[in-house]
């Protein structure tokens, strides 16, 4: 039934109400897939039960011409969302165990509107990474091969799980979180689609926190149309989260006219940064091209602090996961290494409970914020990050939408960058200013390499303007025309 | 203030104490989450996901609490902060859950305020108010319960204190003292914080230092926890004795927090405090800034109701009271309600000697509160009528009194039952003179020779043969004529 | 210059990481060249500039004063790796 894994979203939504064939064919054919998928590990938990149970009962609605906006439709959750009765891990050591006595609010508005859930994917540790290769279930591999070479590549990060097993049809759509770029550089690295909400669209309540300010939960899928339908579904207020926004969510589905006439579409000029890949840089003015070419006014822009954002985002972030992975003491859940006393209790359970990366996190932020420190880093770091919001205003004075590549390489392979952590952080150069202004972006996959692999463009919106930043991507998504898919595999 | 130095070997030293106060807010729910706030429920019974630190639970602040703390300030007659800033303090302890607590560092809801202090001796000191806070409370650790472990009880966790800190303005443990009441007369007043320290819905942090007076502030000690004003009183009397001592055998004082012994009456260093602490501070990212419009503070304030110092002054002015009387019927809101029920169109002074005197002397010996007074503030009214209009004297009162708490009778039926009305007709009091002059003729002859002391003698022979009842004035007059004539 | 082998024992308390003598150096170096890289943002004026509070232009918003959870120990308590009598329990604390 492998045809049934090659669906959109929306095509299989059609085919469903058209009684084509069923929600528990649709998710057996998924069940399978996943089965013959395991050697990329982009699963921590599968949940075919479930999902069977759901399917189940999704048919009995749809037989009543019933069902939600999802009714039927197999999906797989990162696994930093909370979800009820079933393992929950961050892909940490630390989380060993846990099984939540809630659901977080988006995965309550998925199941609500029908989805089919498949299982909990498989993330860099606490979501800190850009290759899934923190996790402590190990590194996800993407669907997505060299055809040059037999070196595994990384899916990016740190939802790598989820990009991986969209791409990889092995889910209809996941779910991803985005703190510096998390949804969008493994978007572009497998060759789907992410999008990243404005802050506040989407409730953080019962998603694992990494940095507060910044984490954003969206949907990974295949098609612009298939982000615009789940988006919609996993939006909107939500009294538990004190930053969510009390606004109306549009129709997503509907702002995609196709017609971007007149817009006018910024290109900033700092984003040329040195050693960017030429291929990217063609890719990048391809991409203008055709949305010039469809009636929008590319205008340059300048967004001068674009620099400082990665500095900006490791002092911001670290802080701010530094308090919020305190909780992980080994008293209430997950993992204890007992100790003597109850400090030794801690330092033990945090040293073997956490990886390296997330140490090195927690321990820069808690130097940032040490007496004496405070001021030079955490206060200055925003300071600068209102200085970058500012950017982003001013801009959006003179522009409707903005145009830039996602990330400043393709997929690179397992195990590199793993020894520098700054080259590492460059991943996130493109994405990471908007997360720090709170922006809506989208990647959306417009072309290969010329080692034959995946290349995205991102396109950042308004605030709350999703709409138009989808309207755009849609009209990039036709004129490229991207059908490359990874060179079929196991089903062994 | 030379009255309040202690004396030290090498001389005067003067005491400086600064409170820091943790005010339990009198709420239904917890500051950030749905959980009941109350006492005395089944271990982790009244805890939510959010007060127990789980993975993804968000805080959402109650706007009940926050009314409260403002509610608060204004009773302190202090600044309200229109903006203000929840952040995190950072700190491992078992019953933190977060690994943080959120409270207010750089921008308090409450500023700078002040409160009136009622000595003893009926004097008044104004110590001033440095800030108010919001912040959740920790949980309880239980360290009692086994050998080898501590057991933690989070129904505590997230209940909303107000943290209410001191000018360091006074000088001895009476001020202290004076202090914790005054401020727990005013948050009951306010119907705010129930100000219960035995139950720990008040808690007290006291910092003490000593110098020689006119020097600049020594170093100063946190005696943490202190759960009675009596223990306060105790406390400070200690530290600061230990403190001199140091100093004048040439050491110096060491900053720490120490814990009060109620056992043994010392203080002594908190273990686990002595790391010493950087609590890494920084705005709560899960919480935006708490931002109040001047129409809602406005009309907080017109709610207020009137509070012991305004009310000291009224009963100063309109029933022309001593200040200390004031001072001690304002001291509780029930109090000043009953007084003023027993005084409404009575000698209010009377009154006041009545309430403080003899049913306070009452309630004290039964362990009673105010509420449960077994004489009701109007039969306490009746009884001040009967001795206004002569129908028993002050004496008889007394008596009256004593079995109107016994019995719960009203003063007038006692009178009747027991035939205590005051005799007022002159035969019935000349009888009586004839007799007992009769039987005392060697006495009279005295007193007629000029031993005119013995007037005393004879008045208490006649109010002995009228058992008491004689009208002391008619009985005076009389007796006067007869041994005259 | 690398952060001192005292400084970064001193953060690895204050965060409760476990951190063996052996691995300070290699720690410190690490934290160090990130630390020199963030120092760029010193190029910045950012003299009367704001810092930011929240991305979210809004103000905090209140729920009412009701009771809607607790009652759940059971739940609570369910992950907990080492409890007793429906307490959690952690190595004895002397105070
Ligand atoms: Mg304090
Ligand atoms: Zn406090």
């Amino acid at each position: 039934m492998s045809d049934l894994t090659d669906l959109t979203l929306v095509t299989a939504r059609e085919g469903l109400r058209r009684r084509e064939f069923s929600a528990v064919e649709l998710a057996e054919a998924h069940i399978a897939a996943i089965e013959g998928a395991r050697h990329l590990n982009a699963f921590i938990t599968e949940t075919p039960e479930k999902a069977l149970g759901q399917a189940h009962a999704s048919d009995a609605r749809l037989a009543k011409g019933e069902g939600g906006a999802l009714e039927g439709l197999p999906i797989a959750i990162k696994d930093l969302f909370c979800t009820r009765n079933i393992l929950t891990t961050a892909g940490s050591h630390i989380l060993d165990g846990f099984k939540p006595p809630y659901e977080s609010t988006v995965t309550t508005k998925l199941w609500q509107a029908g989805a089919v859930c498949l299982g909990k994917l498989n993330l860099d540790e606490f979501a800190m990474g850009s290759s899934n290769m923190t996790s402590y279930y190990g590194p996800v591999i993407n669907p997505w091969s060299n055809p040059g070479s037999d070196r595994k590549l990384v899916p990016g990060g740190s939802s790598g799980g989820s990009a991986a097993s969209v791409a990889a049809r092995l889910a209809l759509a996941a779910t991803g979180t985005d703190t510096g770029g998390s949804i969008r550089q493994p978007a572009g690295f497998c060759g789907i689609v992410g999008v990243k909400p404005t802050y506040g669209r989407c409730s953080r309540w019962g998603i694992v926190a990494f940095a507060s300010s910044l984490d954003q939960a969206g949907p990974m899928t295949r098609t612009v149309r298939d982000a615009a339908v789940m988006l919609n579904v996993m939006c909107g207020h939500d009294p538990q989260d004190s930053t969510s926004t009390p606004l109306a969510v549009p129709d997503f589905e509907a702002a995609l006219t196709g017609d971007i006439r007149g817009l006018r579409i910024g290109i900033p000029r700092e984003y040329r940064v040195d050693n960017m890949p030429a291929e990217i840089d063609a890719l990048w003015q391809r991409g203008i091209d055709w949305l010039k070419a469809a009636g929008a006014e590319p205008v340059e822009i300048s967004l001068p602090m674009t620099k400082y954002a990665l500095p900006t985002y490791y002092i911001i972030a670290p802080a701010e996961a530094s308090a919020n992975l305190s909780r992980y003491d080994g008293v209430r859940f997950g993992l204890r290494v007992p100790g003597a006393t109850l400090d030794e209790m801690y330092e033990n359970t945090r040293a073997e409970g956490f990886g390296a990366e997330v140490k090195r996190r927690v321990m820069m932020g808690a130097y940032v914020l040490s007496a004496g420190y405070y001021d030079a880093y955490y206060l200055k770091a925003q300071r600068i990050r209102t200085l970058i919001a500012r950017d982003f205003d001013q801009a959006f004075e003179k522009v409707d939408a903005i145009l830039t590549p996602t990330a400043p390489s393709a997929a690179f392979a397992i195990g590199e960058k793993m020894d520098d952590p700054l080259a590492m952080y460059l991943n996130d150069v493109f994405t990471v200013p908007v997360n720090l202004a709170g922006l809506p972006g989208i990647s959306v996959p417009v072309g290969l390499s010329a080692e034959g692999l995946p290349l995205g463009l991102q396109v950042v919106g308004r605030a709350f303007d999703e709409a138009t930043m989808l309207r755009v991507a849609g009209v990039l998504e036709s004129a490229a025309g991207f059908t490359a898919r990874p060179a079929p595999f196991g089903g062994k | 203030m030379s009255d309040l130095l202690i004396e030290g070997r090498t001389g005067k030293w003067e005491i400086v104490l600064g409170l820091e106060v943790h005010a339990q807010v009198i709420s239904h729910a917890k500051l950030f989450s749905g959980a009941a706030a109350d006492f005395g429920a089944e271990p982790n019974a009244q805890v939510s996901p959010v007060d127990a630190g789980f993975p993804g639970m968000l805080p959402v602040i109650n706007r009940h609490c926050v009314e409260q703390a403002v509610k608060t300030g204004l009773g302190l007659d202090a600044q309200i902060n229109l903006v203000s800033v929840f952040d995190r303090k950072n700190y491992f302890y078992a019953d933190l859950p977060q690994g943080y607590q959120i409270s207010q560092f750089a921008q308090p809801i409450v500023g700078k305020g002040q409160i009136q202090l009622d000595m003893p001796d009926g004097s008044t000191r104004i110590v001033g108010i440095t800030r108010l806070h919001l912040e959740q409370d920790a949980g309880k650790s239980l360290h009692d319960q086994s050998p080898t472990l501590s057991y933690i009880d989070l129904n505590r966790s997230g209940v909303a204190l107000m943290e209410i800190v001191s000018e360091p303005d006074m000088r001895s443990g009476e001020e202290a003292g004076a202090y914790l009441k005054k401020l727990r007369s005013i948050l009951r007043y306010l119907e705010t914080c129930d100000g219960n320290m035995e139950e720990g819905s008040m808690r007290c942090d006291v910092n003490v230092s000593v110098r020689r007076p006119g020097d600049g502030l020594g170093t100063r000690c946190e005696i943490k926890n202190v759960n009675s004003i009596r223990f306060v009183m105790q406390a400070i009397e200690y530290e600061s004795r230990r403190q001199v001592e140091i100093i004048e055998d040439g050491g110096t004082i060491k900053q720490e927090t120490r814990l009060f012994d109620s056992g043994r009456g010392i203080t002594r260093t908190m273990r686990s405090k002595e790391e010493a602490h950087d609590y890494r501070y920084f705005p709560d990212p899960d919480l935006l800034p708490l931002v109040l419009d001047q129409g809602f503070v406005d009309g907080v304030k017109a709610a207020l109701p009137e509070l012991p110092d305004a009310k000291k002054a009224r009963f100063i002015e309109d029933y022309k009271l001593t200040p200390y009387d004031a001072g001690v019927l304002v001291a509780e809101k029930t109090v000043a309600a009953f007084f003023e029920v027993v005084a409404k169109g009575r000698d209010a002074k009377l009154a006041a000697n009545w309430v403080t005197g003899d049913l306070f002397g009452a309630l004290n010996k039964r362990g009673l509160g105010i509420e449960a007074s077994p004489v009701s503030a109007a039969s306490l009214g009746q009884l001040i009528d009967l001795i206004a209009d002569d129908t028993i004297s002050g004496k008889i009162a007394k008596d009256v009194f004593a079995d109107m708490v016994e019995t719960g009778a009203s003063p007038g039926a006692i009178v009747e039952a027991k035939g205590l009305r005051q005799v007022t007709d002159t035969g019935a009091i000349d009888a009586a003179i004839d007799a007992v002059l009769a039987a005392q003729t060697e006495k009279v002859a005295e007193y007629r020779s000029g031993k005119d002391k013995l007037f005393g003698f004879f008045v208490g022979q006649v109010m002995k043969a009228t058992a008491g009842k004689a009208n002391p004035a008619l009985l005076n007059d009389l007796l006067r004529q007869r041994l005259a004539g | 210059m690398s952060l001192d082998k005292a400084t970064v024992a001193k953060i690895a308390t204050l965060a409760r990481i476990k951190l063996p003598e052996a691995d300070r150096e290699a720690m410190g170096r690490e934290l160090d060249k990130i630390l020199h890289w963030v120092e760029q943002l010193d190029e910045v004026d950012t003299s009367g500039v704001e810092p930011m509070t929240s991305v979210a232009h809004m103000t905090l918003p209140m729920r009412d004063d009701i009771v809607t959870d607790g009652g759940r120990a059971d739940e609570i308590l369910r992950n907990a790796p080492n409890g007793a009598h429906g307490f959690f329990t952690v190595p004895k604390v002397v105070e």
